[in-house]
């Protein structure tokens, strides 16, 4: 499958999506006024990853700021995740917040509630 | 007495005003604004959780505006149509605040108020519930807004949203946002 890699804007984060390595990171920030414009290419890559996914599969978020909006599309992709995990596959998420950032380590609570997938939670220094 | 936008904006301008906007809200005017917002923040020695959270207030509430202002007709007399809103933070003794307003027609009038009601009414717990009720179950909406801005906003800054509905004509209201970070 072909690797999605876009680099960060000031609205949108990086995205790597690689196939090949069961590679799934988001990084930076998410705020843009459209995020189903941003996210739906990734969502489609997700539902055609999971046809065939390789035997082990890391997710890593590392998010900045993201809206409102884009915590449904998140939602989407580990709910794409989600089904891989479902047919037996290893996923495993890992969830970056920094230290002092209480939101961001309760919305990785709030995805952990929603959606049965692993969920690291690893605090990072500032 | 007739509501009187210039003065709403003086009222609301009690502090040291780091940035509003006044017009048309469009993505450009979003970046532009955002990028202003973390200059401020960049320079200021503010602990990191208020200026992160100040930041997404912005955010959300800037956002807010622009899927859900009301393209209000050149009559208003405001010397503005289209997406008209207004957008200022505010650093005040002790906390920030983001304070908002636009015109709505008086047919939105019922939905808002219960709307923000009902959050206000809401324990800390009970506010954290809804968000991840309507995280889990609700589609977003055609505007792009996922439902969850202001509930985001009360359950972020563990605030209630202070708000005031202005007659100004007939057909519209001037609402009026606070939100405030501490």
């Amino acid at each position: 499958m072909e690797t999605i890699i876009r680099e960060g804007t000031p609205k949108t984060p990086f995205v790597r999506f690689d196939g090949e390595k069961g590679l799934v990171e988001i990084k930076g920030r998410s705020i843009p006024e459209n995020s189903v414009e941003f996210y739906k290419p990734l969502i489609d890559w997700l539902e055609k990853y999971s046809a065939g996914p390789v035997k082990e599969t890391y997710v890593n978020i590392q998010l900045e700021y993201f809206n409102t909006s884009s915590s449904k599309c998140i939602l989407d992709i580990f709910k794409k995740l989600e089904l891989i995990h479902k047919k037996g596959h290893l996923v495993e998420v890992n969830w970056y917040y920094e230290e002092d950032d209480e939101d961001m380590f309760e919305a990785g609570e709030d995805y952990q509630s929603i959606i049965n997938i692993p969920f690291k939670m690893i605090e990072m220094e500032e | 007495m007739k509501f009187d936008l210039l003065e709403w904006r003086k009222l609301k301008n009690n502090g040291e005003l780091i940035i509003e906007h006044y017009g048309e809200i469009t993505p450009d005017v979003i970046t532009n604004s955002l990028f202003d917002v973390e200059r401020y923040f960049l320079h200021s020695k503010e602990n990191s959780s208020i200026k992160k959270k100040a930041y997404n207030v912005f955010v959300e509430c800037i956002q807010n505006l622009f899927h859900h202002v009301e393209k209000i007709p050149e009559q208003l007399g405001i010397g503005f149509s289209g997406n008209f809103g207004v957008i200022m933070l505010v650093k005040e003794k002790g906390f920030y605040r983001v304070s908002t307003g636009n015109f709505i027609k008086r047919d939105r009038f019922a939905f808002l108020k219960d709307r923000i009601d009902q959050i206000n009414s809401l324990t800390d717990l009970e506010v954290k519930m809804l968000y991840r009720d309507i995280l889990g179950n609700e589609e977003i909406s055609k505007k792009g807004g996922g439902g969850l801005g202001m509930i985001d906003i009360v359950r972020k800054t563990g605030n209630k949203l202070e708000y005031y509905f202005y007659n100004y004509n007939e057909n519209y209201l001037f609402f009026s946002l606070d939100v405030f970070i501490s």
